[in-house]
C-alpha cells in the first residue's frame, strides 16, 4: 500500500478523494431532497449517482494501483465501446472475421502505448488497420456493401480506440513533461474537466438554456448550456492547472476551451450516430446513462485534442 | 449418466458451479454482455420450461447465466443426441457438466417411445427445462416453424410454466459451423409465461406469435 501511495502524486490523491466528496455531496443533496418531498420523481437522477459511484471507484481502482492495469482498464473500456457500437451499426455477415481482427487492434494498439512507442501508436489505426481491415473484406470476396462496411468499421476503429487510446498514452508520457503528477495527473485532469463539463452544459442547460444549438441532432443541446457549461469548465481548469498540470493561466484557459468545445462536439456526435441507427442510449450498461458509448462520447473528441495540446506544449 | 429427474451428485454440482463462474459467466457476461428486458418475468424456481429462438451453441449458456446460481444443479437443457452424444467426451461434458437432456430428433425411435419421457421426469423431480423448438439453430438470427413437442410437455404439465424468450445476437457471435466467437452485445426479452392446454397446433401458435412480439421490441435489423 505504501509503495502505490509512493508512487503517486498526493495532488493525485488529494483529485480522487475531492471527486468522492463531490460524490458524497451529490447523494447528499438527492437523501435530502428525498426526504423533505417523498412525492418528487427525481427521474434518472438516482440511478445516474449510483453508476457514478461505480465508475469513480473502478477508474480510481485502476489508476492507483499500477500502470499496467491503467493500461488494462482503458483497453477494456475500448473493447467494451467498440462492442457496442458494433453490435448498434449493421454489420455484414460476411464481415465476422474481420470484425474479430477489429478487436484484435485493441491489445495492440495499447502494447504501443505500453512500450512507449509513440510512432506506431500515432499510426497502427489510421495506417495500417485503415489499409489491412479493406483488405480482409476484399479477400472475402463480398462487394455488397462493401464501402459502407469499411467505412462504418473504420469509424468505429478510430473513435473507440485510437480516440480513447489518447488518454492512456497520457500515461506514459515522461514525468518530466508534467513535474505536477506526471502523466496520470493529466489523465485525471483530463477526464475530471471532460466529464464535468458534460454536468456543467446539462445543469446550465436546465437553468437558463432556451435557443437549441443543434435541434435536428440533438433537441436538449442549448446555446446556454453550451456557454454555461464552457465558462465554467474554462474556470475550473484554470483552477485546478497549477496542482495537476504544468500549465500556465493562458495554457490552461486553452485546455478548458479545448475540453469545454471539444466535449460538446464528441457528445452531439454520438448523439447523431444513435439518431442515425434510430436509438436512443448506446445500450444499458451503465443505470442512468445508457451505454459506455453514451459516457465516453465526449472523450473521444477531447482526447485527442488534448493530448496533442499537451505533446505540443511540453514534449 | 444422468437421466432426467435424478439428483445430481456433490461432485457433479460442484463442476457445474465451477463451470459456470469460471468460464460461462465471464464468456457471457464480460466478453459479450447482455442486455436483459423483463428479467423478473424469469422463473425463479422450478419447475418450469424455459423456450427460446435458437442460433448458436451459446444460446444455452445465456440461459443459464440468467436464471439464479441456486438453481443451477437443476437447469436441464434438451439437447439432440445425434450431435451431443457423436463423441464420447462430448458426450460426458454436455451431460454431467451441461446437464443436457439428450433427446432423438426426428419423431420416435425405437429404443424410446417418447422423445421427450427424459423432460418430463425432469419436470416432475422440479427441474428447469431449457427448450429450443426450432429444433436445430438453422440459419444465424433467423426463425424457423416451432416443433409440436413442447406442446405436449406443456399440456402433460399444466400447472408448470412456459416462459418465453427471444435472443438476439448469439447467431453473429457463434453461429452454426464458426468455431471463434466474435463479441457482440446480446439483446435478451423475456415474455409472460403460457401454460399448455389440449390444443397443441394453437399452444405453437401462440409460442410463435409471443417470442415473435419479443422480437419485436427489439427491432433488429436482418443480418445478411
Amino acid at each position: 500500500m505504501t509503495a502505490v501511495l509512493d508512487r503517486l502524486h498526493p495532488n493525485l490523491l488529494i483529485g480522487l478523494g475531492g471527486i468522492f466528496a463531490l460524490l458524497i455531496v451529490a447523494t447528499s443533496i438527492v437523501w435530502i431532497i428525498r426526504g423533505a418531498k417523498p412525492d418528487l420523481d427525481l427521474g434518472d437522477v438516482p440511478p445516474r449517482i449510483r453508476s457514478w459511484w461505480v465508475m469513480v471507484a473502478v477508474f480510481t481502482v485502476a489508476m492507483v494501483l499500477d500502470r499496467t492495469i491503467s493500461l488494462f482498464f482503458f483497453a477494456f473500456v475500448s473493447f467494451l465501446a467498440l462492442k457496442e457500437y458494433l453490435s448498434l451499426i449493421p454489420t455484414r455477415r460476411a464481415d465476422r472475421s474481420v470484425l474479430l481482427w477489429a478487436y484484435l487492434a485493441i491489445p495492440v494498439q495499447y502494447l504501443w502505448i505500453g512500450l512507449e512507442w509513440y510512432g506506431m501508436f500515432i499510426i497502427w489505426i489510421p495506417v495500417y488497420m485503415y489499409l489491412f481491415l479493406p483488405m480482409r473484406m476484399v479477400l472475402i470476396g463480398t462487394t455488397d456493401g462493401f464501402l459502407r462496411a469499411a467505412g462504418t468499421l473504420h469509424w468505429g476503429l478510430m473513435t473507440t480506440v485510437f480516440s480513447i487510446s489518447h488518454v492512456a498514452f497520457l500515461l506514459v508520457l515522461s514525468p518530466e513533461v508534467n513535474p505536477n503528477g506526471g502523466g496520470p495527473a493529466l489523465v485525471l485532469y483530463l477526464v475530471f474537466l471532460t466529464q464535468f463539463n458534460d454536468v456543467a452544459q446539462f445543469l446550465w442547460g436546465k437553468a437558463i438554456g432556451r435557443r437549441k444549438v443543434v435541434p435536428k441532432v440533438s433537441p436538449g443541446k442549448t446555446v446556454g448550456g453550451l456557454l454555461g457549461g464552457l465558462g465554467t469548465t474554462i474556470v475550473l481548469a484554470v483552477l485546478l492547472a497549477p496542482y495537476l498540470t504544468p500549465f500556465t493561466r493562458g495554457w490552461a484557459a486553452t485546455a478548458g476551451v479545448i475540453i469545454g468545445l471539444g466535449g460538446f462536439i464528441g457528445d452531439i456526435v454520438i448523439s447523431a450516430l444513435k439518431r442515425d441507427l434510430g436509438v436512443k442510449d448506446s445500450g444499458d450498461l451503465l443505470p442512468g446513462h445508457g451505454g459506455i458509448l453514451d459516457r465516453i462520447d465526449s472523450l473521444t473528441y477531447t482526447a485527442p485534442l488534448f493530448f496533442h495540446f499537451v505533446y505540443y506544449l511540453a514534449v | 449418466m444422468l437421466s432426467g429427474g435424478r439428483r445430481a451428485s456433490a461432485l457433479t454440482r460442484l463442476l457445474r458451479h465451477a463451470f459456470s463462474w469460471l468460464v460461462v459467466r465471464p464468456v457471457v457476461l464480460i466478453g459479450l454482455g447482455l442486455n436483459v428486458r423483463h428479467r423478473e418475468r424469469l422463473p425463479q424456481d422450478g419447475p418450469a420450461i424455459l423456450v427460446a429462438n435458437h442460433n448458436s451453441h451459446l444460446d444455452t449458456l445465456v440461459l443459464m447465466t440468467l436464471l439464479p446460481a441456486g438453481l443451477l444443479p437443476r437447469v436441464r437443457p434438451v439437447a439432440a443426441a445425434d450431435y451431443f452424444l457423436a463423441n464420447p467426451i462430448v458426450a460426458w461434458f454436455s451431460q454431467t457438466v451441461i446437464g443436457i437432456i439428450p433427446v432423438h430428433r426426428g419423431g420416435r425411435s425405437s429404443s424410446d417411445n417418447d422423445p421427450l419421457a427424459g423432460a418430463a421426469r425432469a419436470l416432475a423431480a422440479g427441474d428447469v427445462v431449457i427448450l429450443f423448438p426450432e429444433g436445430t439453430r438453422g440459419e444465424p438470427e433467423e426463425m424457423a416453424d416451432l416443433k409440436l413437442g413442447v406442446a405436449h410437455l406443456a399440456k402433460r404439465f399444466p400447472e408448470v410454466p412456459v416462459v418465453p424468450v427471444f435472443l438476439h445476437g448469439l447467431g453473429k457471435t457463434l453461429p452454426r459451423g464458426s468455431f471463434i466467437p466474435v463479441p457482440f452485445f446480446v439483446d435478451v426479452v423475456v415474455g409472460e409465461p403460457l401454460f399448455g392446454h389440449e390444443n397443441h397446433r394453437a399452444f405453437i401458435h401462440e409460442l410463435g406469435q409471443r417470442i415473435g412480439s419479443l422480437d419485436g421490441e427489439i427491432d433488429q435489423p436482418a443480418w445478411r
